[in-house]
Order: C-alpha cells, then structure tokens, then sequence
C-alpha cells in the first residue's frame, strides 16, 4: 500500500453517524457520496450513500446545493414583478409554475381571468407537462444507458420550445401568465404550429415505445424496482405520477379543477405496481392525454380579451393611454407602486408534471407579499427516495431517482 | 523458421510499449503540471471522500471468478481437440461430449448450489 | 527489405532482425493511426443514429477532429491522485493499449502480409487479448477511488465470465479449418464460415462485446452509474491510452470476426492483387463494426446480475450445445478434411446452415415462448393504465 496514511480521514467518518450504520464505522460497508456532481443526479443533489457489495444499504439525500433563495427574494418584489421568479425554480415546468403563482395572487385578490386566457393557460400549460415529460424520458433513459433516446426526446422539444419562444419571446424562462390573464395574446402563427406539432408528436412517442416499453434490458432495469405501495406513497406525501404509479387515483386537474381543467376531457392513468415501469407507463400515456387536452383547447378555443379588465389589478393596455386620463393613471400607478391585495393568505395547488405544485402566499395589505411558499414535489418525493432505494443495487438507483423525476431547482427554490 | 514468427511477436512485446510510452511521455514534457492538494484529492462528486477506497468487498464477483477458473482450465484442454478433430475418429467426439457432460454437471452442480445468483 | 539490408552490409540475421522490427512499428504505428480515423468513423455513425451531425468543425467533414482531439489531450495536465498506488496505476493505461496491439501482431492484412504466422495463433489471441482485463482491474484498484474500485469488482465478474462463451466458439472456426493459425482459418473459408455457422458468430459478438465492456455491457465505465469507473482517476495522456486502447479493442473485435467468420482478406482477385485483400478486410471490418454501434446505439444497459445471470445460464449452455452439435455433424459428413474449393465446401456448409437454422428456431422458440409469458404481462398491465378513471378523493383531500 505504498506507505498511505489513512488516518486523515478517520474523522470525517464520525460526522456521518447516525446517517450509515455501525458497519460502515468499522469499515464492512463503503460509504460513498453520489452527487453533488454526477452525471445522473439531475443537477446537483448529494447522495449518501452507504453500499455494501453494489446493495444500498443507506441511503441518505443532501439538498441545498442549487438553493437560490427564490422564496426569500419574493419578499422584496412587488406582485407582478415576482411572476418572473416563478420560472426559474422548476426549469422545465415554467409556465406551471407561472400558473400555481398567477392562481395564488388571483385568489387573493379575487381576480377574474377571461375564458379565452384559462384556455390558453391549459394548453400551454400541458405542452409544458409534454416538455417536462420529454427531459424526463430522455435523462431517464440516459441513467439506464439507452442513450439515443435522450436526443430523440430534446429533438421534439425543441418543436414545444419554439412554440413558447413564439407566444412570450422566450424558450424556457416564458413568464407568459400574469395575474388576470396572460402577457398578451398567441399570435397567428401560433395555431398551425401546434397543429403541426399534434400531428407530428403521436408518430414519436410511438416511436419511445417502441425503443423502451418491449425492450427485455428495458424491463428487466425498471419492473419491480423502486417499489412504493399505495399506503406508503400517500404516507409520504407523494403526488403525481409518483403517487399515480402506486394506483391511487389522485389527480388535481380532475379532484380540484382548476383553470377551467373541467371543461376537458382526459384520462387519468393508473398503475398498479408501484415501480419504476409504471411510472414510466403513466408519464408516456400522460403526453398523449396532453396531446388531447391541447387539442380539445385549441379547437373550443374562445374568442376574447386574454387579461382581466379589472384595472385595480390589471395595468391597462397601452393603446388606451392615449386618450384616457383614468388609464394613465392606472397605469402610473400600477407600475410605480404595485397593487395592494387586501390582507390574508391562500393556498392554491395545481397538477405540476412532477405532481402537486401548492403556492402560499400571506399577504400584510402591502404591494409585496408578506411570505411565498411553494410545496414543491420535488422536495417531497426525494424525501420518498430512501424508503425506495434500500436495498436494491446502485445501477438501480439512478434508475429510481429518475423515475421519480426530481428537478433540483424545484427542490432547493 | 516457426521461430522467426516468434522473433517478430518478441519484438512486438519489446517495441510495442515504446510506442505507447512515446505519447505519455510527450504529454509529459509538453503538459502543464501545477499539482494543488484539493486536485490530487480522489474524485468523488466533488464531495471530500471518506475513508479509503481499499477495503472490505462482497465476495459475489469473487464467486464468479472462481466459477470462471473452473471453466478456463477445461477449456485449454479443448484446443488440442478441435485442432485435430479432422484427424481423429468418431470416438473423439464421443470423449468430447463425456468431457462437456462434466463441464455441464459443474454447471449445474453451481447453478444449484445458487453460486450464479445474487445475493 | 531483408535483401536490401544484406546488400548495405548486414548480416543475415541482423538484416531479418531489423525488418521484423520494421514491420513492427508499421502495424503498430498503423494501429494507433486508424483509431484517429476510426474514431471519426464511430462518431459519425452515432451522430447519424441520434439525428445528429457529429463532427463537422475540424477539418472537411470534420475529420481532422481526432487529430485535434489527440493534440489536446497530449497538452492536458496529468492529474494524479495523490494516494494511487503507483506501479499498477501508471501501467495500466499502457497495458490496456498493448493487449490490443499484440493481437494485431498475428492478424494477417492480406495474403502475404501477416506479422507472424503463428501455429498458435488462436490460443495466442485470447492470452494476449485477456490481458486488457488486468489492465482494466490493475486501473480500478490503483486509483484508490470508491467508484473505480466498483468498476473494477465488475471488471472481475463481468469480462472473465464472457472469455468462455467467447473461447468456446472460437473453437468452432479452429475445428472447420483443422487449424489454429488465423492465416489458415482464413484460407480455409473457401465460404466463409458465416454462412455455416451463423450462431457461433452471434455468440462471438454478443460475448466480445462483453468483453470489451461496450453497450449494452459499458456496466465498466456507466457513467450514470459508477461516472467513469476504472479510469476515473485519470486524465491526460493515460486516459488517452485508455480511450485509445477501447476504440482498438471494439475495432479488433470487428476485425477478428472479420477473420474469423467472414473470409477476413478473401474476395475476388485478392490472391493476384495483394493490396485489395487488405481493402476486403478492412471493408467487412467496418462492416462488422457499423453492426456493434447500431446494437450499442439502440440498447439500454444491463445490471450486473442481470449480465452474470444472461452469460451462466443462457450463453454459456448455448455456446456448449453449439459446439457439440457442430462437432457431431463434422464428424457425420465425409471429406471434411479435404475441402480445397468453393465446391468442395458447398456440401458442409450447407448442411451446417440448415442445423443452425433449425438451432436457431428452437431457441427463437424458447426466447418467444419466455417473451409471450412477458407480453401477457404488459399487456395486463397497459389495461390497468389505460382505463378512464374518475376524480376520486382516495388520497384525502
């Protein structure tokens, strides 16, 4: 051993107990981290991991490396200005994040949204669950090894990416929903573009499937792995296709519609095993019931203003500046000053891709939120990990953290 | 002349790594070296290790090794065997598969015994 | 070469010396040359699987990119761990590479162009050739590093446990040709062996694939999983070895079946113009070689018990029951060791094809049978996915 001093380490050992077992202080099991920088920990998660052989025998998540302070910095910005914070927690659902805030501040200040702005809501808000499903499916796929698959999905991202650039001018940071409505309304092109993409998009989740849901290795990496049963999904506060996945038919769109999500007509699926396989199962058959949603809102889409015209709360449109003093004052005054919701606190959930995306928000009369907090489902089911991941082997590790589809951003806020 | 060939497979083993060691030790000349502690630590994730990576294993793969051992050795006897198939009679084949019938019983004498599975 | 250096005042032996060595940097300089263009090769392949481009910036069509990358990775700092152990750690990389290179030492390019004719050629293939499996495990424990050390416990069970079904059927080719010279396979395979013995070559590429650790089998190197395993804890010129000694040995891999199954040199004229076997050669290599990353491409990767389970319990037994039955059906059929033309071979060949066949049906058979009983699985499953499902508050609202 070429004269090695280990006794430097010993100490760092100590610190970890209470995390790993008494077989990893006398050295019979191997305690190594996974993250925080890892090709699979999708962004920078830390796993403690305690291994005996290639077996998990602990398994312990440490958080905080992406922690930004969104939910602190909220605190400073007024109402409107904060939707833009919204974004850059969860990056690949942004405009369902912009939804569960937008929904919050409209609670609270009992804000109207025209037909045509919840339609359009809807409908971008599940090509963003297709969007966030697509990264999701590629990085899963990666983790298992099939690599193709990865490109195939971000190529027909790009296509739903193009579509947001379209509407707010943005890829990914859209900020398109604002409270009353949205930013403005789709422009022309915007109706073919998505047809086209609803008529290209079927072909290519076919295509997924064929690759992975009959594939043996496909089968043999991800049934019977990462088992969470009904009691426990719900006792751990899973949601989404996590909590879905386990067979419990919980979804927010259909339990507590929100957004006109009523008006809809779409499927729930269900698994039954609880494993890595059903959740992937349920995520595919979620995009196509997205691409149903998106069709049904597109083609009942109704005609209108896309913004509330409640001016307490909603700047006026610029083209009635010009000749309405009562406009210019609103918007004077909206834009130096904020508007002030009356005091009280909400809770507003929505059905993130992830699962249930819940916004609180506490509001002291001032044009600044008094305290924002978001439930986060990222943060939920990574609590949810261990109880998963004991037991079975590292490679099914990634395969687990994948399928419960975690993005730190999301988690860390 | 047999040992002509082997003069060649000889200089092979003689030149070939000066080939190799040509390259890593241009790198060496050429490449920066600017060692600090925190890089000379071993990589993992960016996170400080903890303990040293030798120690205690599973002895899973080790099993494995050994079943392999068995396989090799039988395996080397098999050579002569296809070598002088053509030449030899009938009986060649028969011995054959009395020897394979052993390789199996091991097999399945393993196979049984839950070597081949993972605890 | 060896006249021209008596006629410049060398003795014989010392003339036969110095050619030898000679031919020795030629192979061994061309070997490290054709992984610069192989691996733009390998690249560009990948791309056009992925819907991608590949390499397009250096150079026309990008081919200069693995001279650049090459430049590159000579100019990178070697970082060390400072707690490797430094013997193995530093020849491992070299030993990785070398393994592969004295394969080539006996491959035969064309018909006259053969390093050395070894009458052991074979056996000498799987010696040197095993040798990449020390480096790989010298480089897992050396590095001192908890993932490298995983890589390397894996190196243990998983390239060992795929040299037998590897070594088995290269018996098969050694016993049609009654020979262990890879020069003799070759001239032996009037029809290559391919077509009488389709599922030797299947077993062949699916356990030398395993054996060089590439998907669906890179359980050496996930980087999901273990990031870079064994060569994690190198950089610089060493992991260029590395990466060098991998693309070769996927390569030789090709070239081998080349060899071994597919007539290697053989094709029209090769025997008159010597040259075009080499083209031969090197076309049904890359042939081979497209096949590997398509199946690399498309696969996810398997898990360790997974592989041990697949290698024990299905290619191992397989493997045994090839052989026998191509042994007894040798043995069966008359003449066998007198094929010395295309139409000696016609017979044999055929024969041998139409039990592969049959073999293959019984086995597609089994694998269909396990694969309905899987079908019927998923097939349950999807019911339960797919059905409509009503807003319930079983979760508690």
């Amino acid at each position: 051993m070429t004269g090695i001093r280990d006794s430097a380490w010993e100490g760092d050992l100590e610190q970890l107990k209470g995390l790993v077992s008494e077989r990893a202080l006398t050295g019979e099991t191997m305690v190594l981290n996974m993250g925080p920088q890892h090709p699979s920990t999708h962004g920078v998660l830390r796993l403690i991991l305690e291994l005996d052989g290639e077996t998990i025998v602990n398994c312990t998540p440490d958080v905080g490396y992406l922690h930004t302070g969104i939910e602190k910095t909220f605190e400073s910005k007024r109402y409107e200005q904060a939707v833009v914070l919204t974004d850059r927690m969860d990056y690949l659902n942004p405009l369902g994040n912009n939804l569960a805030y937008c929904l919050a501040v409209e609670k609270l200040t009992e804000l109207d949204v025209p037909p045509r702005a919840q339609y359009l809501r809807v409908l971008l808000a599940e090509l963003t669950r297709i969007n966030s499903h697509l990264v999701w499916l590629g990085t899963h796929a990666l983790d298992i090894g099939a690599m193709s698959v990865f490109l195939y999905c971000f190529r027909e991202r790009e296509k739903v990416l193009d579509i947001f650039e379209m509407v707010a001018g943005q890829r990914m940071m859209a900020t398109y929903f604002r409270p009353g409505g949205l930013w403005r309304d789709v422009p022309e092109e915007f109706e073919p573009a998505v047809r086209d993409f609803l008529d290209y998009f079927p072909a290519k989740i076919d295509d997924y499937e064929k690759l992975l849901t009959e594939n043996p290795l496909w089968r043999d990496r991800t049934q019977g792995i990462g088992y969470l049963s009904a009691d426990d999904a719900v006792r751990l506060g899973c949601t989404g296709p996590t909590l879905r996945g386990s067979g419990v038919n919980w979804d927010i769109r259909k339990a507590i519609p929100y957004s006109s999500y009523d008006h809809f007509e779409f499927d729930v699926p269900l698994g039954q095993h609880g494993d890595v396989y059903d959740r992937y199962l349920i995520r595919i058959e979620e995009m196509r019931q997205s691409l149903r949603i998106v069709r049904q809102a597109l083609d009942n889409l109704p005609s209108g203003p896309v913004r509330s015209n409640n001016r307490k709360y909603v700047p006026p449109p610029r083209s009635e500046i010009g000749h309405s003093m009562e406009a210019l004052i609103h918007h004077f005054k909206l834009w130096t000053e904020g508007f002030r919701p009356p005091e009280g606190e909400v809770y507003v959930r929505v059905e993130s891709p992830r699962g249930e995306l819940g916004c609180f928000l506490a509001s002291d009369g001032s044009p600044r939120p008094w305290r924002v907090h978001f439930r986060t489902p990222s943060f939920i089911h990574l609590s949810a990990l261990p109880h998963m991941a004991k037991g079975h082997m590292i490679a099914d590790l990634v395969g687990i953290v994948g399928s419960i589809d975690i993005v730190l951003g999301d988690c860390d806020r | 002349m047999i040992l002509n060939e082997w003069v060649f497979v000889g200089l092979f083993f003689l030149l070939g790594p000066v080939l190799l060691v040509v390259p890593i030790a241009l790198s060496k000349w050429l490449a920066p070296k600017r060692p600090t502690p925190i890089k000379q630590d071993a990589y993992e994730c960016g996170a400080e290790p903890v303990g040293l990576a030798w120690k205690q294993f599973r002895a899973e793969y080790y099993i494995f090794a050994l079943v392999f051992l068995v396989f090799d050795v039988e395996l080397v006897f098999m050579f002569p065997w296809a070598l002088a198939y053509n030449k030899l009679g009938l009986f060649a084949l028969f011995e054959m598969v009395i020897f394979v019938l052993l390789l199996v019983v091991a097999l399945v004498y393993t196979w049984r015994k839950g070597a081949l599975e993972w605890s | 070469m060896t006249g021209f250096l008596q006629d410049i005042g060398l003795s014989y032996e010392l003339a036969v010396l110095v050619a030898k060595a000679l031919g020795v940097a030629v192979v061994g300089a061309f070997g490290l040359l054709w992984t610069l263009l192989g691996i733009w090769i390998e690249r560009k392949v990948a791309a056009r699987f992925q819907d991608r481009v590949g390499p397009n910036r250096v150079g026309p069509f990008g081919l200069l990119q693995s001279i650049a990358d090459a430049v590159k990775i000579i100019l990178k700092e070697d970082i060390m761990n400072r707690h490797v152990d430094r013997w193995p750690y530093n020849l491992a990389p070299i030993l990785s590479t070398l393994s592969v290179m004295l394969i080539w030492a006996v491959i035969p390019f064309t018909a006259a162009w053969v390093g050395a004719d070894l009458n052991v050629g074979v056996l000498y293939l799987v010696a040197v050739g095993s040798l990449g499996t020390v480096a790989v495990i010298m480089a897992g424990w050396s590095s001192n590093n908890k993932y490298a050390l995983i890589s390397a416990f894996r190196a243990v069970a998983q390239l060992i446990s795929y040299e037998v079904p590897m070594v088995i059927s290269l018996l098969v080719p050694v016993m049609l040709a009654g020979s262990l010279s890879v020069q003799a396979i070759v001239k032996s395979q009037h029809i290559a062996y391919l077509f009488a013995v389709p599922m030797t070559v299947l077993i062949f590429l699916i356990s030398g694939q395993a054996e060089n650790g590439r998907g669906p089998f890179d359980l050496l190197e996930a980087e999901s999983e273990i990031v870079a395993g064994f060569h994690i804890e190198y950089s610089g010129m060493k992991f260029g070895m590395f990466y060098v000694g991998e693309f070769l040995h996927a390569f030789t891999l090709s070239v081998l079946t080349a060899l071994l199954f597919l007539g290697g040199w053989q094709g029209p004229l090769a025997e008159k113009i010597i040259p075009l076997g080499f083209v031969y050669l090197l076309l049904k290599s890359v042939f081979v070689y497209f096949v590997l990353i398509w199946v690399r491409m498309t696969l996810p990767r398997v898990r360790i018990d997974h592989l041990l389970n697949f290698n024990w319990k299905f290619l191992v037994p397989l493997s045994l029951i090839n052989l026998l039955v191509v042994a007894f059906l040798w043995k069966l059929m008359p003449d066998t060791d007198q094929i010395n033309s295309f139409a000696d071979a016609l017979g044999p060949t055929l024969v041998l094809f139409l039990a592969n066949v049959v073999m293959f049906a019984g086995v597609a058979w089994w694998l269909r049978e396990w694969a309905r009983r899987d079908r019927e699985h998923i097939e349950a499953r999807r019911a339960v996915v797919a059905e409509p499902a009503e807003a319930t508050a079983a979760a508690g609202d």
